[in-house]
């Protein structure tokens, strides 16, 4: 926390910080520049330490030739690049649909009237079902199972692929939406129906504007989660980067183009991630706003 | 005698084994201002909550208009729009602007055009001297500014009846004053309503009848002159004794 004697922006004219201010400003400044050079040099210690363990390994050499063939990683470069774009497709289709979908669960799980246990039961047993099957086999289940069917008009294994990680991650991201309803106070819900708003128009106006701004930073986790299980579509089938950047190791014998996958997704995780991080820091300003107001 | 705004026979309410509510009867004619006194608990709050169908009713019937609204076969929903209440804790939405939050009701449940829902969100703000503060959120307003606001949100759809819930209960003391100055002046307006509150000076001046209230029973009920002046029961005068003590006369 700064404190603002410390920035002297705040000095008003006429007043000067009595010699024990003075002293405790030196001193804070001291400790900062410490602060700054042990980090400095503890971070310098630990990289050197770890390349030499690394590059001293006896087998180093060769994981040198396997994996980071500069060579090899400029071939499969814009192959693996092309098969990225599949992935970026898949990732806007899977995070809208699971978007949705994850929150007309947690609306159906809101549901009071007895007419409604059903839904409700059903939302809820979807939730469980769904967090707790490893997504591997759910993916399986969608890209083996249904086309073994032979049904007319089975979609291909892309848009299986796309489904499978849809419904599991509208399950997580269902729990989010529903703890970030729950949040609301209920003396938000007896305002709004003491208006006279109905349920329906209590939730649209009331209730979810303010769960959504609450949950956001979980629910773009749960996103960013998602942008590298999008690769996971490659082992059912469709050429992505990850299924690119196989097929190129085969050809080559060497894992370089893993490691360009690899760093492609890392890359296309940066952004979202900088989003997540600013939205999870607004919105802990603005608890802190609100708990000093 | 016209039919009463407000009718309620034989209200029971019981929480978790606790009866709050005993086979109470109150009965607010229109243009009447009816004040609820009584310790915490003493079931001021549960009765307004009652009559705005926030809780289900464990016995008796509530007519308003001499309509019977706690018939199972009533949509709570179109009762509460006759009735206007306002909270202790504001409860103003803080995710809308104060305009927004006046104007909500009238466009979503009563349907009305966002230009003549915002003119007469502005002529109630502008009467209570916040039309200044129509496009802050609720944490720039002091408490009572945001219970003013909350006042009109209510007013907005032209209730029939208004229920104020302890509306000062949660303001610092010097902010009090404005707050109670507005419901004054409604009730000049002739507005029906039945306040619970602590304010024993505010009670004495503004109702036309104070019911005091212990163990989900009115002990005793009256002009506020006698009510809280010569109380005939001795609950109700050890209760004011007490209040006396802790200087809230």
């Amino acid at each position: 926390m700064t404190v603002i004697s410390d920035t002297g922006r705040d000095a008003e004219p006429g007043y000067r910080p009595s010699p024990l201010q003075r002293a405790r400003i030196a001193h804070r400044r001291r400790q900062t520049v410490l602060s700054v050079v042990v980090a400095a040099a503890s971070t310098a210690v630990v990289g050197v330490l770890a390349v030499v363990a690394v590059t001293g390994a006896p087998g180093w050499q060769r994981v040198r030739e396997s994996f980071l063939d500069p060579a090899i990683a400029r071939e499969s470069l814009p192959l693996v690049l092309h098969g990225l774009w599949l992935n970026v497709r898949l990732l806007v289709f899977c995070a809208v649909g699971a978007l949705l979908l994850g929150l007309a669960i947690a609306l159906l799980r809101t549901l009071r009237p007895a007419v409604f246990f059903p839904l409700r039961a059903l939302a809820a047993s979807y939730t469980y079902l769904f967090r707790g099957t490893p997504l591997l086999i759910v993916l399986y289940l969608l890209t083996f199972g249904v086309p073994g069917l032979r049904l007319q008009g089975t979609p291909s294994l892309l848009v299986l692929g796309g489904i499978a990680l849809t419904i599991v991650y509208a399950a997580y991201l269902a729990e989010v939406f529903r703890a970030g309803i729950e949040s609301v106070h209920p003396s938000q819900r007896a305002a709004a129906r003491s208006l006279g708003l109905t349920h329906g128009q209590t939730m649209r106006h009331v209730v979810l504007p303010q769960a959504l701004r609450r949950v956001a930073p979980p629910m773009l986790n749960d996103l960013v989660a998602l942008q590298k299980d999008v690769g996971l579509i490659s082992l059912a089938g469709p050429i992505d980067a990850i299924r690119m950047a196989q097929i190129q190791t085969a050809e080559h014998y060497n894992y370089t183009p893993y490691l360009v996958a690899g760093a492609l997704f890392v890359l296309m995780a940066i952004p979202l991630i900088a989003v997540t991080d600013w939205v999870t820091l607004r919105a802990a300003r603005r608890q802190s706003a609100e708990a000093a107001a | 005698m016209s039919t009463p705004v407000l009718d309620c026979r034989g209200l029971r309410k019981v929480f978790r084994g606790e009866v709050v509510l005993h086979e109470l009867d109150l009965t607010v004619a229109e243009h009447e201002a009816v004040v609820l006194i009584g310790a915490s608990g003493s079931g001021k709050s549960t009765l307004l909550r009652c009559v705005n169908l926030l809780e289900p009713l464990d016995d008796g019937s509530i007519h308003l208009d001499g309509e019977h609204i706690t018939d199972p076969r009533t949509d709570p929903d179109r009762v509460r729009r006759r009735i206007g209440m306002v909270f202790q804790s504001y409860n103003l939405f803080p995710h809308l602007n104060v305009l927004d939050n006046v104007t909500l009701a009238p466009r979503r449940v009563h349907a009305v055009s966002r230009a003549r829902a915002e003119a007469e969100a502005m002529r109630l703000l502008e009467r209570v001297g916040l039309a200044g503060k129509a496009r802050e959120y609720p944490d720039r307003l002091s408490g009572g500014q945001q219970q003013r606001v909350a006042i009109v949100r209510s007013l907005a759809c032209a209730p029939r009846l208004m229920l104020l819930d302890e509306v000062t209960s949660a303001l610092d003391p010097e902010l009090v004053g404005e707050v109670l100055s507005l419901v004054r002046e409604l009730r000049a307006d002739g507005m029906t309503m039945v306040i619970a509150t602590h304010e024993m000076g505010f009670a004495r001046e503004v109702a036309d009848r104070v019911c005091f209230l212990d163990g989900g029973r009115i002990v005793e009920q009256g002009p506020p002159e006698q009510v809280l002046g010569d109380p005939r029961e001795p609950r109700t005068r050890q209760f004011l004794e007490r209040v006396l003590a802790a200087g809230r006369l």
